[in-house]
């Protein structure tokens, strides 16, 4: 079980966090310190894992931003690395080609696409079509006046 | 041309959803992300809480003004700070009926509130409409919100609805509500108990996606009870066999893989069910012997995949083929260049070495890199594992090697553990009483306030006792041994305090006993730890007593005693101690010193802490004095049975007061099954209950103390495994005792092939070319941790490298290209679903018979088949799927590749467009930061 998920930068500052078990604000700030800490200081060659208070994080770099997932002691550590990618993929998908500056200004997107993909804490689907025709059936619903922007501005980038 | 692109940037800034917020709101992200510092963050988001306090209070605030406001709280509570004073606002949008605003109060609701936030109830209305709407989004929405939010009290409010939802259209919506049913069931599994079956049934639904999400609880359930889950083992192993064979929809690929998150978790499932299950295990032997042929160990899902096979197999009963295919994937995992692979691999040897002990045997050496390895996580995965593989005849140079790891780190949590591991060995395999001693001194002089208080009190009762055989000689030198050991130690500075208190305890029992040492030394060095840790009350007592117990055995002997002056001062100051049990103590201590030899004799007798006290429980000495006094007229003594009587009332009433927070009110407010009436019920009653608060202050002691019992219990349980492994005589009697001082520091230093930068090439090589180049204390360290000799190495290795020799040469040549030269084409065949679709017989129609309501699900079962074996044949794989898989390849160490020039070219134009609105926008961060435009993925 995933017990709480961290987007952090290279420069320790918080891009997303979502808690999947209880942990007051002062807590989350603890645990963002600490492991910010200890995670943004491994070398490059060194195991995606990190033992932490009988816990272990598991945390991949993309670009400058580090998505670290806590889990239980037992659970599959490369596992969980793919799942972090899994959801890489998918905002990859659906922002085209993800930039760390997306994420900034539409964090709760990203929130949405990591409801679809875990709930409490488990994988809930892993099908990334499955994932993306949800988030898009809800996108849907947003202003048509973005589509049809949407549309002028696929025309002009044929035409470019 | 030029033009052109402009209104395409300035279009696509509207098209950008995300985007479409108020200055305002970039103002803010733009300025946090320039801030240089924590304390300048801290100032921009509280001047933001301010305005944003100011706002919320504006009458008519409209709706979308609103959602944006929700959404900066939501950022600001990202941050770590307190945005509580808008919760309320995020409560009330989920009340809306237009659903991108319901969305976004759901999603603000379940980042802000968890599941005994009081502002709960005033959703559980929301949820319970939402629940029932004909737009399958909100339902989505309100199901995702119920993960979150609720608890043990509101879950008979929502749960007929959610058991209603199992039967949705949607396919979304069924997973959903099997996810919150789950949730239901670790809340609270009580109330969900009636609906298992409901489970079972969701297994063989037809979307894929339902049925791995079934699997989460399932595994729950199956862990809690395996018995009853037997009946499922073949449909397990069939469906694992079905997605291995290709026949879920190629949307369920990953990397080329068949939907892996699901044959992990029936991976998962499996292993518990064959744990100690001779026959269910012996279904699974053929897909899992599949699965070693299949996994692509080029990539990190197939890896992942082999580990958690790995795994499954040691928990159920294997074949010997199976366990060789286990031990050869552990070998692989061991050779890589990856350090994630190392530490599954030495994870992995970890669990097999309880079936075939022997296996550690031909790794050894790559232990050691591993051991020896700057990367501090797998350092610790393999102290773990000698932990494991611990002996009596390699027990001195795993727990040295432990405790210079112990001494050389800072976190607290490790340190604890490791410490805990180490008294533990000790005290089941110490080949001599002064070692023991001595380990147990290093212990509890770099981690004393981390070890558990009993370590200490065994520690004590060890020495008192002494080991068992009745040598009252060996005794009095061990108990030498630590009187010595601790007056050394004590000359330290700034000990822990536990430690103070053994040595203390052993000074005042054991100091003067031999006379070897003079009471006046014993005292004095006594007086100056209570004097230099004169903050320390528990300290102090310890040594008063001591000191009690040194003048007494003085007394006793009949010598005369001259107290210290320090001493003397150091009662005088307990005397006025605030502390009443110092006080009581120094009292105790000045009354003893003048009393006669006799008397302190019996008072304190010499070495009699572990003789038995008499207890005389009937105090029949009081005999005589209880007839004088009822003689006299007093009242007879009822005893408590007769007693009880009268107090059964007030016992009544204590148990009432127990049972009301649990159970008793909860229930009587939700038994009622009239939705309509159930609302009203549900807010009235549950908001005057101070239950929470309760709850909380009556469980934390007990969480506390709970912990350390949880450590001790651990232990226990891993001793018995232990013993099993290493008992075979046949092993151990070809293990010679050679100890080898092990050069820890120094050998790590003294030799370059353990810097960061070469670590990945040397132990290669020396795999390879065996012998020469292995350093002699490498291999001395191997042969004292695996007691076998190098010979006896050389020869296993010679007869494991006899079945695969083409590997070796294989991977000899391209040593700079970490990629294993393996591509195992015939592996994964693309050809090979199509083949399979077409025979006769579906598997799924084994499930049948299995599930209650079959009949109802009767058409579906066949329509799965169709649906699965039609998708399976579209197995053309597309160029995209394989850039991505390569990118997941994780000895390429930069999942750089993946942007082929075929796909960056509408991704560089996104780019583009993004960086041109965002300069519109006035978020320049670029000469700051231009990392943040980087593709994640790039």
């Amino acid at each position: 079980q995933i017990h709480f998920v961290l987007l952090v930068s290279r420069q320790g500052k918080v891009r997303l966090t979502k808690w999947y078990s209880p942990y007051t604000q002062k807590e989350r700030s603890k645990v963002i310190r600490e492991l910010s800490g200890v995670i943004l200081n491994r070398g490059p060659k060194l195991c995606n894992f990190v033992e932490w208070r009988g816990y272990k994080v598991v945390y991949k770099r993309y670009a400058s931003l580090y998505f670290c997932m806590c889990i239980d002691a037992e659970d599959n550590e490369l596992e969980v690395l793919e799942i972090i990618h899994h959801y890489v993929e998918i905002l990859d998908r659906y922002f085209g080609s993800v930039c760390e500056l997306d994420l900034i200004f539409n964090f709760h997107k990203a929130y949405y696409i990591l409801d679809e993909l875990l709930i409490a804490g488990e994988i809930q689907e892993s099908s990334k079509k499955t994932v993306a025709r949800i988030i898009s059936a809800q996108d849907q619903m947003v202003e048509a006046a973005k589509e049809e922007a949407g549309s002028i501005s696929y025309i002009i980038a044929q035409a470019s | 041309m030029e033009q052109l692109k402009t209104i395409g940037r300035e279009l696509a800034m509207g098209s950008q959803g995300g985007f479409g917020q108020s200055k305002e709101f970039l103002d803010l992200v733009k300025s946090i992300g320039e801030a240089r510092s924590k304390a300048e963050e801290d100032r921009i988001v509280l001047s933001e809480i301010d305005i944003l306090k100011r706002k919320l209070l504006e009458p008519d605030i409209p709706k979308r003004k609103m959602k944006e406001y929700i959404i900066r709280l939501v950022y600001i509570e990202m941050l770590g700070h307190d945005a509580s004073f808008g919760y309320i606002h995020a409560v009330k949008m989920t009340h809306d009926d237009n659903l991108l605003l319901k969305r976004t109060g759901y999603l603000a609701v379940t980042l802000f509130l968890n599941e005994d936030h009081d502002l709960i109830i005033l959703i559980v209305n929301t949820i319970q409409k939402d629940l029932r709407s004909d737009n399958y989004l909100v339902v989505c929405a309100a199901l995702n919100a119920i993960c979150r939010l609720i608890n043990e009290e509101t879950i008979p409010a929502v749960l007929p609805q959610v058991v209603d939802l199992l039967n949705h259209h949607k396919e979304a919506v069924r997973k959903k509500a099997i996810m919150a049913l789950h949730r239901f069931h670790r809340k609270s599994p009580s109330s969900v108990s009636h609906l298992i079956s409901n489970f079972r049934k969701r297994l063989c639904d037809n979307d894929p996606g339902v049925m791995g999400a079934t699997l989460c609880p399932l595994f729950d359930l199956i862990t809690e009870d395996v018995a009853s889950y037997k009946d499922l083992v073949s449909s397990f192993v069939s469906i694992l066999k079905q997605v291995t064979e290709r026949r879920l929809p190629k949307s369920y690929d990953y990397h080329q893989m068949p939907a892996p998150f699901i044959q992990i978790k029936l991976l998962k499932i499996m292993a518990l069910l064959g744990s100690g299950d001779k026959s269910a295990s012996e279904i699974m032997y053929m897909v899992l012997g599949d699965l070693f042929k299949k996994c692509d160990s080029s990539t990190n899902i197939g890896n992942a995949i082999l580990y958690e096979c790995i795994r499954s197999i040691s928990c159920i009963i294997p074949s010997p083929k199976l366990l060789e295919a286990a031990a050869d994937a552990i070998s692989k995992f061991l050779k890589s260049d990856s350090h994630n692979l190392k530490y599954m691999g030495i994870d992995g040897l970890g669990r097999l070495i309880k079936i075939s002990p022997d296996i550690a045997e031909q790794h050894q050496l790559a232990v050691i890199d591993c051991l020896e390895d700057p990367d501090d996580t797998l350092k610790r995965k393999t102290f773990e594992l000698l932990y494991k593989m611990t002996k009596s005849s390699n027990v001195e140079v795993i727990v040295d090697r432990m405790i210079d790891y112990m001494i050389s780190i800072n976190d607290n949590h490790y340190k604890t553990e490791i410490a805990s591991r180490c008294v533990e060995l000790a005290e089941q395999f110490a080949p001599s009483n002064q070692w023991f001693i001595q380990i147990m001194n290093k212990v509890f002089e770099h981690a004393g306030d981390l070890v558990n208080i009993k370590v200490a009190h065994n520690l004590m009762r060890l020495i008192a006792e002494g080991f068992g055989e009745d040598d009252d000689d060996a005794d009095s030198k061990l108990r030498l041994s630590a009187v010595e050991s601790y007056l050394q130690i004590m000359s330290e500075p700034k000990l822990p305090s536990l430690f103070l208190q053994v040595i203390s305890w052993v000074l005042g029992e054991y100091g003067t006993a031999d006379g070897k040492y003079s009471a006046s030394y014993i005292s004095g060095k006594l007086c100056d730890v209570a004097d230099a840790y004169s903050s320390d009350e528990t300290v102090k007592g310890y040594a008063v007593s001591a000191l009690m117990k040194i003048y007494a055995f003085e007394i006793a002997s009949g010598r005369k005693v001259d107290v210290l002056p320090e001493c003397q001062s150091l009662i005088e100051e307990l005397l006025a101690s605030h502390s009443t049990d110092l006080q009581q103590r120094a009292y105790e201590l000045q009354a003893l010193l003048a009393l006669d030899a006799r008397a302190v004799e019996s008072i304190l007798p010499l070495d009699a802490s572990c003789e038995d006290i008499e207890f005389d429980k009937d105090l029949s000495f009081l005999n005589g004095y209880i007839q004088q006094a009822i003689e006299s007229g007093a009242q007879p003594y009822i005893s408590e049975r007769e007693r009880s009587g009268m107090l059964e009332t007030t016992d009544y009433h204590s148990q009432d007061h127990h049972e009301v927070p649990s159970h008793a009110l909860r229930f009587e407010a939700y038994e009622r099954p009239k939705p309509s009436s159930l609302r009203t019920q549900a807010s009235t009653e549950l908001v005057p209950l101070p239950e929470p608060s309760y709850y909380s202050e009556a469980h934390q002691p007990i969480s506390t103390s709970s912990v350390s019992e949880r450590e001790s219990s651990e232990i226990k349980l891993r001793l018995d495994g232990v013993k099993q492994k290493w008992g075979r005589p046949s092993y151990q009697s070809s293990t010679s005792a050679s100890s080898t001082p092990p050069q820890a520091a120094n050998g790590t230093s003294s030799h370059p092939d353990v810097g960061v930068g070469s670590s990945s090439l040397k132990p290669r090589s020396s795999y390879e070319s065996k012998k020469p180049e292995i350093y002699p204390e490498k291999q001395r360290l191997a042969a004292s941790l695996f007691g076998g000799s190098s010979s006896s190495r050389s020869d296993r290795k010679s007869s494991s490298g006899g079945h695969k020799p083409a590997k070796g040469t294989a991977s000899k040549p391209p040593k700079e290209n970490p990629i294993p030269v393996q591509p195992p084409p015939d592996l994964l065949d693309f050809g090979e679903p199509t083949a399979t679709s077409v025979t006769a017989t579906d598997p799924f129609k084994e499930l049948e018979g299995l599930m209650d309501s079959s009949s109802q699900d009767g058409g579906s079962t066949d329509v799965m088949g169709v649906l699965y074996s039609d998708a399976a044949p579209v197995t053309t794989t597309t160029s995209v799927d394989s850039l991505l898989s390569e990118l997941s390849d994780s000895s390429k160490g930069n999942p750089g590749t993946y942007q082929s020039q075929t796909s960056k070219g509408p991704n560089s134009q996104e780019a583009l467009e993004k960086d041109a609105l965002v300069r519109q926008m006035g978020v320049n961060p670029t000469s700051q930061n231009p990392t943040l435009f980087k593709d994640l993925l790039g």
